[in-house]
């Protein structure tokens, strides 16, 4: 009986021994199998966005160089216009109610517009001073700032073409017989009618004339936008390169009836988190709209940080990667004159670092983000928000933070600026730069104030100073191949990781108890010495053994 | 005292052997993964380090599993009981015995491997240390799963104490191993299943009720 229940603890020690080993070898194995050959090694995020673009080809019923409302001399953009509108006629009414062409959209506080027209301020050229100041209009979507209609083919011209040229050319040989001057006429009418032979929905170029150029040059204020991205290679943007899925900006910027979607000012573009698959009609496609919740390896811990942290945290590792971008804007500078002239001096990348008319600026290109807790809305302030000059002021920050579910750490450009306050009533400005009353032409501040705040019917005291100001930006373009992604350690690192400035989480790498650690550390070391001397103790008396 | 005769004795059988060194690489694999990822250097990389000390650590869970099942189907739980009986001969002999070059006051079996000394670290170790760092390390991994969240902080800070504590045993266990009839021969026993004892030690009936049979 005693000798049974042996034999039989012995080959349950032995069963087991061997389960423990298959299972081991096993585990082993499928470790190494979440590493397949390249082929099948596709993550299920990449498979579902190939899936969601694979038949993303255009198609069209309607060929505009057959169209006969365009077959026509046209003497003016209007006239283009209105041929458009002969079969699109509801278009430039649509247009007309979106921020792009009102440049004004309502906020939260009643009395206060946001918005370039409306009581929004920027880092840069500061206002648009209720479409006063003309320097701005070059970027409104219409023939001649807001003053002839809508301009359709800003955005659905088949061929960059100076229409305001041409038109003014043709103007100016109306009543003219002279048979060379017709001729030329004919021709540039030729030019026109095969530059609207090719309407387009919007394309790259169309929506970087404005958006890779604001704030008054290429690169100037995104970061992530600027005219690199027109033709991009696969290593700036895995979205849009050319030789990739080519997307155009509509392809994510959906739009319901011209109005574009991902406009940031208050209220999150997308409040929502999801797939096409369970709302193709969302309102702006998101990364996870196509890649899904869970797009990395099921194997990855990657897909552990979803809740928390942004696909552009990691995705995109620096922004301006080919052009550089402007990260500050000192006001305080503007208007040193040279011999009574405006001067400006060019710096590296041959960027301005000093313009009488602006300031001084510092560029930079391929630069790492800086993150915040981001739930998709801005507080944005505007020229009837109350500062504390004392601070650096806020004029535009993310809203977020760790203890709302819907925030993610994300990824932003931070500018710097120095900007013009009103000193007593503690607001800021909104000074008139171009024409002939403004700063660019009187280099005088006080009276540029006066007249840009008069714009907004906004009281100025007659004393201003300048105020230290951010300006914040998502950076969401520019997505990087995944073999560039940010590396693990540029967070999980103890000094000076990315996410420096995330306090109040556990971040595994960077954290640690100190307190735990030294106790730790000394009680290694002890043990350490503790059995040294032990050792050294028995080495000693090996000779006095008792045997 | 008179001459000791060396015997030789079939201490560790094959699954104890294999489990013994199996737990040992993996908690060495463990503690230096675990640390990088702490952050306390670089070795492997962050990444290859979270990657390895994941796989190893829930291999670790199903050994340990397997180990307990063992445990209590042979009976060779009882080899952990806690007795005070002993104990402070033992302590004195590590304390002062050892260098007279007296012999060990308890010394091992087949019936009864571990002393009393032994079986409270070992216990401590196998009872509290090595569950609370799988509990923890098991809550660590599927931190994003479990619905309502815990503080990570809580039980990184656990994780880590525990992990100094095993290293604290680590080194304390490798000398200890130094110290039988001759530096080697804890350690050849381990790897060999036969370990050389004095054939005039006398077991005595309280430390064999894992064999005893009824």
């Amino acid at each position: 009986m005693q000798r049974r229940s042996k034999r039989i603890f012995n080959s349950i020690g032995r069963i087991t021994g061997m389960a423990v080993l298959i299972l081991l070898l096993g585990s082993i194995g499928s470790g190494m199998a979440s590493q397949p050959p390249a082929t099948d090694d596709e993550a299920l995020g990449m498979k579902l966005a190939k899936q969601a673009v694979r038949a993303d080809t255009h198609w069209t019923t309607t060929d505009h160089s057959k169209v006969k409302a365009l077959d026509q001399n046209f003497t003016s953009g209007q006239q283009i216009t209105q041929a458009c509108l002969s079969c699109h006629t509801d278009a430039s009414m649509q247009f007309e109610k979106t921020i792009h062409w009102t440049w004004k959209v309502e906020s939260d506080t009643p009395g206060i517009m946001n918005g370039k027209a409306g009581h929004a301020i920027n880092n840069f050229c500061i206002s648009g001073n209720n479409m006063e100041d003309k320097g701005c209009l070059s970027c409104h979507v219409g023939w001649n700032g807001v003053e002839q209609g809508v301009n359709c083919l800003s955005c659905h011209g088949g061929t960059k073409y100076n229409y305001k040229e041409v038109f003014g050319d043709i103007q100016a040989f109306v009543g003219d017989d002279d048979p060379e001057t017709l001729e030329i006429a004919r021709e540039l009418q030729t030019e026109v009618q095969s530059a609207l032979d090719n309407i387009t929905l919007p394309q790259r170029r169309h929506c970087g004339e404005c958006h890779f150029k604001g704030g008054g040059g290429d690169g100037v204020k995104h970061g992530d936008l600027d005219t690199s991205l027109t033709k991009p290679n696969k290593k700036l943007d895995v979205h849009m390169a050319a030789e990739g899925a080519d997307f155009t900006c509509v392809r994510c910027h959906t739009t319901v009836r011209h109005n574009i979607a991902g406009r940031l000012y208050t209220r999150p573009a997308a409040a929502e988190r999801k797939s096409l698959i369970q709302d193709d009609m969302a309102t702006k496609i998101t990364c996870e709209s196509c890649h899904g919740n869970l797009p990395h390896k099921t194997s990855s811990k990657m897909n552990d940080h979803l809740d928390r942290v942004a696909c552009q945290s990691c995705h995109i590792p620096e922004y301006a990667r080919v052009l550089p971008t402007k990260m500050s804007w000192d006001w305080r500078t503007a208007g040193d004159l040279k011999d009574g002239k405006a001067y400006h001096t060019d710096g590296k990348f041959g960027k301005p670092v000093y313009k009488s008319i602006k300031g001084s600026f510092v560029w930079d290109k391929n630069v790492k983000p800086e993150y915040f807790w981001y739930n998709g809305g801005f507080e944005h302030l505007s020229i009837k928000d109350d500062i504390d000059p004392a601070q650096v002021v806020e004029v535009s920050h993310p809203t977020g933070s760790l203890e709302d579910p819907n925030s993610r750490i994300h990824p932003f450009k931070r500018h710097q600026a120095h900007l013009p306050y009103d000193k007593i009533n503690k607001r800021l400005v909104a000074p008139l730069l171009s024409g002939p009353d403004g700063f660019w032409t009187t280099f005088d501040m006080t009276d540029a104030i006066a007249r840009g705040n008069k714009t907004l019917d906004v009281d100025f005291s007659g004393e201003f100073d300048y105020v230290q100001t951010t300006y914040a930006f998502p950076i969401t373009h520019m997505v990087a191949p995944a073999s560039n992604a940010v590396n693990c350690t540029e967070c999980h690192i103890r000094e000076q990781g990315r996410l420096a400035s995330i306090t109040g989480i556990y971040l595994p790498g960077r954290d640690k108890n100190p307190f735990i650690d030294t106790i730790g550390i000394i009680a290694v070391l002890g043990a350490f010495f503790g059995v040294a001397l032990h050792g050294l103790g028995r080495f000693f008396t090996r000779n006095e053994k008792e045997d | 005292m008179s001459q000791r005769q060396l015997t030789k004795i079939y201490m560790y059988t094959r699954f104890e052997r294999l489990w013994h060194w199996l737990q040992a690489l993996m908690i060495i694999v463990l503690l230096i993964t675990g640390f990088e990822v702490h952050g306390t250097y670089t070795l492997l990389g962050f990444k290859t380090a979270v990657e390895v000390h994941n796989f190893v650590g829930l291999a670790w869970l199903i050994l340990f599993a397997f180990f307990v099942f063992w445990l209590f189907t042979t009976g060779e739980w009882k080899q952990y009981i806690p007795t005070t009986r002993k104990l402070i001969d033992v302590l004195l002999y590590y304390a002062f015995g050892i260098f007279k070059g007296q012999a060990h006051p308890v010394q091992k079996s087949a019936g009864a491997k571990h002393n009393p000394l032994q079986r409270l670290a070992y216990l401590g170790i196998s009872a509290a240390l090595l569950p609370a760092q799988m509990i923890t390390g098991l809550l660590y991994y599927l931190y994003n799963s479990i619905p309502g969240g815990i503080d990570l902080s809580i039980l990184a800070v656990i994780h880590t104490l525990v992990a100094f504590l095993l290293v604290n045993f680590l080194i304390i266990h490798l000398y200890m191993t130094t110290t039988g009839h001759s530096l080697f021969s804890h350690i050849s026993g381990m790897i060999t299943g036969w370990e050389e004892v004095y054939d005039t030690t006398k077991i005595h009936d309280w430390e064999t009720t894992a064999t005893k049979k009824t």
